[in-house]
């Protein structure tokens, strides 16, 4: 493993069955597989990837709706095993695929902050610690014994952001979340990971937000219908992806 | 070795998670956890009552509401484990699609949870046994090795149940029939020597159905030897500690093995 690069994809690719998406009782199973029509509709959402991330870079995906990008990084963060090909992730992971994963709404925020914490692969005595940290950042000090099911979304981003982001991770994931929340939120967000950038975490940011990769990113990757379509420096990148809409 | 260091890893999230059960279950009720031993009290009393009344049910002398009151518990356990962890990946499945956790931490939290229940329960075995002047022997301190046994049969089929239900959603609706049969086949409120067989023609095809039911049918040997410790102060049989501690073992492995291989396909179905 060459200790410069933080994720290397070697030929990765991800095929869903489309037909086992739906088989949800024995009966149809069953008909399906007399009738042989049992994995059939192969569907393939990334098709032979291969990139490298170096250590402390900020990578940007981009890529229409349906590309492959949150599938990607699923491969990324060992949420999705691919079907072919190999991922090696050196490093601890802190995904941020989608805010308030793992929240549970009976909880009280208070509560859910050392559940998502425990979620995160924290120990108790690491919560305990940053307590004060995390709800600073996320500004609800007045609601933490409120349950969380009571909360806006905003609110949820920021406590599930906080948590996220209380530890230095060496690989970051975002995946489109910087869209919720305010303004004032997204600035400070964004501040934090500019903070987490100097510290040398490598950061895979996924976003629509063109302004934002272009402002973040020192690579851009390009996918189209699951194939890699163009991978470079940002800007001649963003440049070509952005011709789409005009052609 | 990875999964030892990934399990203590995420120790800290399976003792959350099994708080958070804790909390969610009794949360704004008045008694809170004293419904953990209330539950099975009153449901004894319910049934030994019908059963002394109605069936006229006798044991020789000895307790027959302590009788009861551990098949009950016992069965409810099983019940209460195996159904809450054949759910709990389909559950999970918001967590288990958006962070990567071990997946068997569901099925095991749901079983632990169902267990420490369990043991909460059994502050209501010692009451009634107390109130019925059951005694005590030296034969209990085998009790906690039966319970750790049970609780590991309990896991293995719940793993393997919670695999099944990702990929067969029936299995949800079956199980529930399957469990009210399983019941009625393990002696929980009546004795294996009460049967009522009429003499005729079929009456040692019946004799030997009930033995083969006695010798497959696992609850009949934890139930067994949990009343032999407890109620009867007699040393197990030989035969029913090998079976005991075998269901445990086949079971564990078999839902090891299971899960390990279809673990990575779940997401794709959930």
């Amino acid at each position: 493993m060459e200790q410069e690069y933080s994720i290397v994809a070697e030929n990765i690719s991800m095929h869903f069955n489309m037909a086992s998406e739906r088989l949800e009782s024995l009966k149809e199973y069953f008909i399906k597989l007399l009738k042989r029509q049992l994995f059939f509709k192969d569907f393939v959402a990334v098709n032979d990837v291969s990139f490298k991330i170096k250590k402390g870079e900020v990578f940007g995906i981009v890529g229409t709706n349906g590309s492959g990008k949150s599938t990607t990084l699923k491969m990324i963060s060992g949420i999705l095993k691919p079907t072919s090909g190999k991922i090696t992730i050196n490093g601890n992971i802190a995904p941020l695929i989608e805010l308030g994963a793992g929240f549970d709404g009976e909880l009280t925020a208070r509560e859910n902050i050392y559940l998502n914490g425990a979620v995160l692969g924290y120990s108790k005595k690491y919560i305990d610690e940053h307590f004060d940290q995390i709800v600073d950042f996320a500004e609800l000090r007045d609601f933490l014994d409120m349950p969380i099911k009571n909360y806006s979304s905003g609110m949820v981003a920021r406590i599930a952001f906080a948590i996220a982001t209380v530890i230095t991770p060496d690989i970051l994931i975002v995946d489109e979340i910087l869209s919720v929340g305010d303004f004032l939120f997204q600035e400070k967000c964004e501040k934090r990971i500019n903070e987490l950038m100097e510290g040398g975490t490598t950061i895979v940011i996924v976003s629509h937000t063109i302004a934002q990769i272009e402002r973040l990113c020192d690579r851009v990757m390009w996918i189209e219908k699951g194939n890699l379509k163009m991978l470079g420096e940002t800007s001649e990148v963003c440049k070509a992806y952005k011709n789409i809409a005009n052609s | 070795m990875g999964f030892i260091k990934e399990m203590k890893k995420h120790g800290f999230l399976l003792s959350y998670l099994i708080t958070k059960d804790f909390k969610i279950k009794y949360r704004r009720s008045i008694l809170g956890i004293a419904w953990s031993v209330l539950n099975p009290l009153f449901m004894m009393l319910i049934v030994s009552t019908v059963f002394k009344v109605v069936f006229r049910i006798d044991l020789k002398g000895y307790s027959y509401p302590v009788y009861v009151i551990i098949g009950q518990t016992m069965f409810n356990f099983l019940s209460e484990a195996t159904n809450s962890s054949m759910q709990s990946i389909l559950q999970s499945a918001s967590l288990i699609k958006k962070v990567y956790i071990p997946k068997c931490i569901f099925p095991l939290q749901k079983v632990s949870f169902a267990f420490v229940n369990f043991a909460v329960s059994m502050v209501a075995v010692l009451i009634v046994g107390l109130i019925e002047r059951v005694g005590i022997s030296w034969h209990i301190v085998l009790l906690p090795l039966l319970l750790i046994v049970f609780y590991f049969f309990c896991l293995g089929l719940g793993l393997i149940l919670s695999v099944l239900a990702v990929f067969f959603r029936d299995t949800l609706h079956i199980y529930g029939i399957i469990l009210t049969a399983w019941m009625y086949l393990t002696p929980v409120f009546y004795t294996l020597e009460n049967i009522g067989i009429k003499e005729g023609a079929d009456a040692s095809f019946w004799m030997a159905f009930i033995e083969k039911v006695f010798i497959f049918n696992p609850m009949c040997q934890y139930i067994t030897v949990f009343r032999d410790l407890v109620l009867f102060h007699r040393t197990p049989d030989m035969l029913s500690i090998i079976l005991c501690v075998g269901y445990a073992l086949i079971f564990m492995l078999l839902g090891i093995l299971v899960f390990s291989k279809k673990q990575d396909k779940f997401i794709l179905h959930i």
